[in-house]
């Protein structure tokens, strides 16, 4: 199987939508080039499962020299790890696409720039080169800027502007990261920067850039503030995908890139990580309690869901990586489960402030019922993702023997209870309780929109029931790199 | 003898005919304004296909000129700038009384920037380097009727004056203390002593004048904007480009025993163009000051690209030039037009024109985003190792300092994409009909943005070049 037709698909897609004329043919156009990309992914995923040895090495890699002076590679190449990434790009650029079906102003260039998100997406996920990777990285930024500007709302050219401007000061840090890498190993290949050993300074020195870098991406605390502005300004589809998708760049980076090309640095920052990870995680989830628009709500919420990433990233056993992974997953489709019910809301009533909505739940059961189960996923009810992954999460980060660490997962837990508290506050001020006037003559989803919430329910519900299913792809591959980890850590004692 | 002379020197025989051939045009009757422009785009596209076949190394009159492939393809790079030019001038000067004469100037100039290029002695280079800087001030004249346009041009030859003054101080230290002006025989004459560094630093700040490195930017702004549009983007493609080149090769071979010195130069030198250029280009109103100070911050970048001192800096540089050509010249191209059609020149004029105008606006933005160094765009190409080529020699401060401020060029580029985009407007500007010669070179531009960079045999290319000649 040919990776690179991940890539080829959304970027013929976009080609294809650029020569469309009218909604019509571009919808239809974007929306068979997300159900191509969906097939393939599909097929991807029964490929790699029936070649898989277990192992969780690369499979289908391809290297084809690109910069011969430089040393530059397009390398690609899947593992379980980046397989569950991909699975979720494709899901979420299918809803994405489905939610924003009746976009009227400029809707060439809508789809067209959603389509070159996801190329950057899926190329990030697979890339094997740390050059290849960056350009995808950088791919999928400037996009969001004009989504988010043209056809955002609220202070959307201020969102935008900071949004963009923090991103590429997160990938300007991981640029740096790389040339550290660069020039103590002369390559840029993932696979061959894992079997040399870098001297141990020049990981002290470079981990902190690419790590905080990518760290940018995923919300890390400080650099969080682009998430709230970003996300309840963007048009209902963009903030699916920049939550869904592109907030997983960075997690997917700071696992791949920092923790496994320099692990002795890793184990040596852990506690700062941590640290910050805590930080994201309380301070999120307080922050949402005095959130009164929905938007702001679901971003402050994915700052502290973001944090558990980040938690399991840097609690650094076998245990936790995996739900770091998880939690990626599951929070990319939660979230965007969760934006485009916010979405299909605002599309009717006109607003988002939780005070001016009640009782929809009897006008629009439907996009009531999405919104509640979003939530329900949100604050970790057995039965969905969320479950899973944050009790993976938190019983990896018990097995990190350490007394702080212990007590920083104990914080992260007791955060859950807060989750609870702003959930059901805001399912109940909107959801339930009495009808307000205006909202009578509300209509319930349409089809499309019934389609999108169904594929990523379908998909919550799937990993919250049978969750074996994507550990046994992801954990085989977090143990390669939980392994590499590991045995520096042994040596050093 | 004379074969060799046809053969070697066959880009600037090539010039010259372009040359007579416009002044025998001119002798003649009467032409139309459109006559002289498609004889010229006509030509110019002869010369540049010629200019890639049956290239060869040689030296001729006593090394006072030489060549090779790699020479033969910065002619060229010059030569594909000089008529995407001259396709987007067509607008502007199809009213203009003195066509020949403003082709005659460009021409003479570019000749002149050959003749640098292939210099191969330090006499020689003054030459062409005079004879490419004083044409140009007379072109930066070419708005008769506007003041400005005299004001540039009289800046332009004050500063160049001073600046060729300061190299031939220079040049005559340095042949004073060596005897010699000869480029192969100069690095062995060289060494640390308090002279020749003073003659060095005279040559580098001539140098630096020519491709307006802080402290020696400040004609830069004023001249850009008061030149017609197409002189501008003359001056920040072409000649900056020639300048770069030269300045690489002087670099590199003549001053080779003082590397440590330029290095430590260098690495002042462009932290500071990147960021003045930077800071400065935020609080700019009017397009072509603009674009002024983001071609200071470029150069900025090419310097550190230059700083490493390798094969892959001259390549990158090589590279860069030709990503800035088509970047910078759709850009400009996008100002040139709408500046001819509605004279207006203002940042603030572009507000909503995406609602009227909107392959000029995609134009416009994909040749910001490629300055920018925004992926799939070959600036980003063209930056990434530029900034790997930097630091090779390990001098991570630089690298980071440079990183972090192409995230603030990013804001004033974006600022410019805000504003045609996303701001609104209740009286944009009136759709502009596009000419057939500006959608050429639109097309030409747009297409080298986004090819050049993906395709990596453009820079294998480059790179093998460079590596035969050692």
């Amino acid at each position: 199987m040919n990776l690179t037709l991940l890539i080829v698909v959304p970027f013929l897609t976009a080609i294809a939508i650029l020569f469309c004329k009218g909604l019509k043919q571009v919808r239809t156009i974007s929306l068979a080039g997300a159900v191509l990309q969906l097939a393939t992914v599909i097929f991807l995923l029964v490929a790699y499962q029936q070649q898989a040895s277990g192992d969780g090495h690369f499979l289908f890699e391809s290297n084809v020299m690109w910069f011969k002076p430089l040393n530059i590679n397009y390398h690609v190449g899947v593992d379980g790890i980046s397989l569950a990434m991909i699975m979720l790009t494709a899901l979420v650029v299918l809803a994405g696409t489905l939610v924003s079906w009746n976009t009227e102003r400029l809707n060439k260039e809508f789809f067209f720039l959603l389509a070159l998100l996801s190329t950057g997406a899926y190329g990030f996920f697979i890339s094997l080169d740390l050059f290849t990777m960056f350009f995808f990285l950088e791919v999928a930024v400037v996009p969001k800027f004009l989504l988010i500007g043209i056809w955002g709302s609220g202070k959307k050219e201020y969102s935008a502007m900071k949004l963009a401007l923090m991103l590429m000061g997160g990938s300007a840090l991981v640029f740096i990261g790389l040339t550290g890498i660069y020039f103590h190993t002369n390559t840029f290949d993932i696979v061959q920067i894992a079997g040399m050993q870098i001297p141990l300074v020049v990981q002290k020195t470079f981990f902190p850039f690419a790590f905080i870098g990518f760290g940018i991406f995923t919300a890390l605390f400080p650099f969080h503030t682009w998430v709230p502005d970003g996300h309840s300004s963007a048009p209902t589809a963009a903030s699916m995908f920049l939550a869904g998708i592109s907030m997983k760049l960075g997690g997917y980076g700071c696992l791949r890139v920092a923790t496994y090309l320099m692990p002795d640095a890793a184990h040596s920052y852990s506690w700062i990580i941590i640290l910050l990870a805590t930080i994201a995680i309380i301070y999120g989830a307080f922050a949402t309690m005095m959130q009164t628009d929905l938007k702001y709500i679901n971003a402050y919420s994915s700052v502290s869901h973001c944090g558990f990433v980040l938690l399991g990233i840097g609690m650094l056993t076998k245990t936790s990586v995996n739900g770091a992974v998880l939690q990626m997953v599951s929070h990319g489709l939660m979230t965007a489960l969760f934006f485009a019910a916010i979405g299909m809301i605002y599309s009717r009533t006109h607003t988002r402030q939780v005070a001016q909505l009640g009782g929809l739940l009897k006008v629009t059961p439907f996009i009531s019922t999405v919104f509640i189960i979003a939530g329900l996923c949100s604050l970790g009810l057995p039965g969905f993702s969320g479950f899973v992954a944050e009790m993976t999460v938190f019983m990896g980060s018990w097995q990190n023997p350490d007394g702080w660490y212990r007590f920083a997962t104990i914080l992260a837990c007791a955060s859950i209870v807060v989750t609870a508290v702003y959930i059901l506050r805001a399912t109940g001020k909107s959801i339930m309780g009495p009808l307000h006037v205006t909202h009578n003559q509300l209509t319930d989803a349409t089809w499309n929109e019934k389609l999108a919430a169904g594929v990523l329910i379908t998909g919550i519900v799937i990993m919250g029931l049978a969750p074996f299913l994507i550990t046994k792809l992801i954990t085989p591959s977090t143990d390669v790199i939980m392994n590499k980890v590991l045995t520096i850590v042994t040596i050093q004692k | 003898m004379w074969t060799d002379f046809l053969l070697l020197m066959k880009q600037e025989m090539a010039v010259i005919a372009m040359i007579f051939i416009l002044l025998f045009m001119k002798l003649g009757r009467d032409r139309s304004n459109e006559s002289f422009m498609n004889t010229m785009n006509v030509l110019l596209l002869l010369n540049l296909t010629l200019g890639f076949i049956g290239n060869r190394d040689g030296v001729l009159l006593n090394e006072m000129f030489r060549t090779s492939k790699l020479i033969a393809l910065e002619k060229n790079i010059l030569n594909l700038a000089m008529l995407i030019v001259s396709l987007q001038s067509y607008s502007w000067l199809k009213t203009h009384k003195h066509v020949p004469e403003f082709y005659i100037l460009l021409l003479s100039s570019l000749l002149g920037m050959f003749f640098m290029i292939s210099s191969g002695n330090l006499l020689m280079f003054y030459l062409g380097l005079e004879m490419s800087t004083i044409p140009l001030a007379a072109a930066a004249n070419f708005d008769l009727a506007k003041r400005r346009s005299s004001e540039g041009a009289m800046k332009l030859i004050f500063s160049s004056a001073f600046s060729s003054g300061c190299l031939l101080f220079g040049i005559s230290l340095l042949y004073g203390t060596t005897g010699t002006l000869i480029f192969s025989e100069l690095p062995h004459l060289i060494s640390n002593n308090p002279l020749q560094l003073f003659a060095f630093i005279l040559i580098i700040a001539g140098f630096a004048f020519k491709i307006s490195v802080v402290p020696f930017h400040l004609w830069t702004a004023d001249v850009y904007e008061g030149a017609p549009v197409a002189v501008t983007s003359f001056l920040s493609v072409v000649s900056k480009g020639a300048v770069l080149f030269v300045f690489v090769s002087v670099l590199y071979k003549v001053f080779s025993p003082l590397a440590t010195v330029w290095y430590n130069m260098l690495f002042i030198l462009s932290l500071l163009t990147i960021i003045i250029g930077n800071l400065f280009a935020i609080r700019q109103e009017n397009f072509k000051r603009f674009l002024a100070f983001s071609s200071i911050a470029q150069v900025g970048f090419i310097m550190v690209g230059i700083s490493g001192g390798s094969d892959v800096s001259t390549a990158s540089v090589i590279y860069f030039v030709l990503i800035y050509v088509f970047s910078n010249l759709a850009a400009f191209g996008v100002v040139a037009l709408v500046s001819s059609v509605t004279g207006k020149e203002n940042i603030s004029d572009y507000k909503g024109l995406y609602k009227t105008n909107r392959t000029l606006s995609w134009v416009l933005a994909i040749g910001l985003f490629s300055l920018a160094g925004v992926p799939p765009t070959a600036g980003f190409f063209g930056k990434f190792f530029l900034l790997i080529a930097g630091a090779g020699k390990g001098n991570y401060l630089l690298i980071g300092i440079a990183a972090l401020n192409i995230v603030i060029s990013l804001y004033y580029y974006l600022r410019v994409v805000k504003a045609i985009f996303m701001d609104a407007n209740p009286t944009p500007l009136q759709p502009i009909r596009i000419p057939l010669m500006s959608k050429l070179a639109f097309v030409v531009c747009i297409a080298g943005v986004v090819t050049v960079g993906v395709a990596s045999p453009i820079y294998d290319y480059i790179y093998s070049l460079i590596a035969q000649m050692q």
